[in-house]
């Protein structure tokens, strides 16, 4: 464990400074638990910007790292060119192997714009007033129930507990058992090959199989009763969703799951660590709290909730001045292209009322953009303000617990404390 | 220098002028018209710059890229006049041209 005093800090930059760069493989999650990532990509975006690495992980094995603002942007606006057919994640299955999920995020055209189409609906700009109340008096009910003088875990109590109400309302999904959406949610996306806690992969698939029968129990229950305006009931009568089979059904809702959950959670961490970490940017927030519109952008920024998503070249190509050939994988490293000074002015500084906050590439670019973006800053804003309205101050008492995983950035454990 | 017209989501009118070779998306940021907000720079990789074309303009403003056709599928409320305002250069024979934003982009 590196520790989290500026000199352990330097002294594991200078540590990574001084590898080969051969050996600099940003998909080593240790780096994302030590939170020393960022030095790996400070080198790779200097050195090499389009880096080639080999992991030791079995079906991760040889892979592209793509560093920079601009070649992610490339990458991520030519679906064409760069698929997404294969997977979204660098580990590979074996043909068939039903961890592979089915998902319209891991699509290409035309079937995946069909899929979309079905649910961008409930997140649609004029869908979002029906829930801004309701987001609203669900996060002054979480807030207002907050532990006072004594130590509480902030993911547990507010970021888990704010985004599994949002997520079990989307799919108008059984209230008393939303938190069954945390653990799948969990369960989808640990992986053992990375992370010895995690379940072995046929628990994996049971448990997974658990949530394929309790969302066939509540699918059957809506196919049959006319449409309304819960994700469930529309993928169940959408035209380009209504055939699919269950592992479909499952890829899909795990899409929606982790989409809705994991995201928007860290995010929902990573903010109030980010304020805690830099004092004069909370004064400025109490000194005019318009700007957490502003804020909710730089928190996506600088939280990036998913470090990359993957691609995989459907042709040889150049990027970067590397040669990259047909069925080579990629990722595209948005927690890099986030630090890249090249399109972000002082980017590894926090400024929350910074030019043009939206250009950040957490959402991702091009037809596989975040369908659910706005009601994720608008949960954020809504989090932000009810904050501001109740808290003098919140202390981050001790350090974060950080997830072991390279693909979702993210906190188990935050201690805090509020004072009152 | 040609003015451009956005009719805004509320009805208001706003009038203002650009240099030519300038994009319709710049031309709606840089004067903070509401509801635009051309999140990826111009990249046709977001849809964030999604306008509709008064009747009338269509023709002389053009038709769309192949890469916008596929970004206009991420937007809510498409009509036979959206466009992304990033794939649109303003030019003198664009002088006057007026185009509505929606509410807000998706």
């Amino acid at each position: 464990m590196i520790g989290t005093s500026p000199g352990a800090r330097a002294a594991a930059r200078a540590r990574t400074l001084a590898l080969p760069l051969e050996n600099l493989d940003p998909a080593d999650p240790q780096g994302f638990v030590d939170d020393t990532v960022g030095y790996v990509f400070e080198r790779l975006r200097r050195e090499d910007p389009v880096h080639r690495s080999h992991s030791p992980v079995p079906g991760i094995d040889t892979y592209w790292s793509v560093t920079r603002y601009q070649d992610i942007m490339q990458v991520d606006s030519h679906h064409e060119l760069y698929s997404s057919a294969d997977g979204i994640t660098l580990m590979d299955f074996p043909p068939d192997d039903e961890q592979k999920l089915k998902m319209f995020i891991a699509m290409d055209p035309p079937k995946h714009d069909e899929q979309r189409k079905a649910v961008s609906p409930i997140v649609a700009p004029a869908n979002l007033h029906n829930w801004r109340d309701l987001i609203r008096q669900r996060t002054c009910d979480v807030l207002d129930d907050l532990p006072r003088n004594e130590t509480f875990d902030w993911v547990d109590k507010v970021s888990i507990e704010l985004t599994t109400y949002m997520l079990a309302t989307l799919f108008d999904f059984p209230l008393q058992d939303r938190r069954l959406l945390t653990y799948w949610s969990d369960i989808s996306t640990a992986n053992k090959l990375t992370n010895p806690d995690a379940p072995e992969p046929e628990v994996r698939m049971a448990e997974l199989r658990k949530m394929l029968e309790y969302f066939t129990r509540l699918w059957n229950e809506r196919v049959n009763e006319p449409a309304r305006t819960d994700l469930i009931s529309m993928l169940a009568h959408g035209p380009a969703t209504r055939h699919m089979g269950p592992l479909e059904y499952m890829g899909n809702l795990v899409l929606l799951i982790v989409g809705g959950n994991d995201t928007t959670r860290n995010s929902m961490t990573g903010g109030l660590l980010a304020l805690h970490d830099h004092p004069g940017e909370m004064a400025k927030l109490r000194a005019n709290p318009a700007l957490v519109e502003s804020m909710v952008s730089e928190i996506i920024r600088w939280q990036t909730p998913l470090a990359y998503m993957r691609r995989t070249a459907t042709a040889d190509t150049e990027l970067g001045g590397k040669q990259i050939k047909k069925g080579d994988k990629l990722a595209m490293w948005y927690l890099s292209g986030n630090r890249d000074e090249a399109a972000i002015r002082e980017p590894d500084r926090f400024i929350i009322d910074r030019e043009r906050p939206r250009q950040h590439l957490s959402f991702g670019f091009g037809i596989h953009r975040c369908v659910g973006n706005r009601l994720a800053e608008l949960q954020l804003k809504i989090l932000w303000e009810e904050i501001l309205q109740r808290f003098e101050h919140i202390e981050v008492v001790g350090e974060p617990t950080r997830v072991r995983s390279a693909f979702v950035r993210g906190f188990s454990k935050l201690p805090v404390r509020i004072a009152g | 220098m040609p003015k451009i017209t956005f009719i805004e989501f509320n009805g208001s009118r706003r009038t203002v002028e650009v240099a030519a070779g300038t994009t319709l998306m710049r031309a709606a940021t840089d004067n903070r018209i509401a509801g635009i907000d051309g999140d990826c720079g111009g990249n046709c990789a977001c849809a964030t710059c999604h306008v509709y074309i008064d009747s009338g303009w269509a023709e002389r403003v053009g038709t769309r890229t192949a890469c916008e056709v596929d970004m206009l599928n991420l937007v809510s409320e498409l009509r036979d006049t959206s466009r992304l305002a990033c794939q649109i250069n303003i030019d003198a024979n664009l002088d006057g041209l007026v185009v509505a934003t929606p509410e807000s982009q998706h």
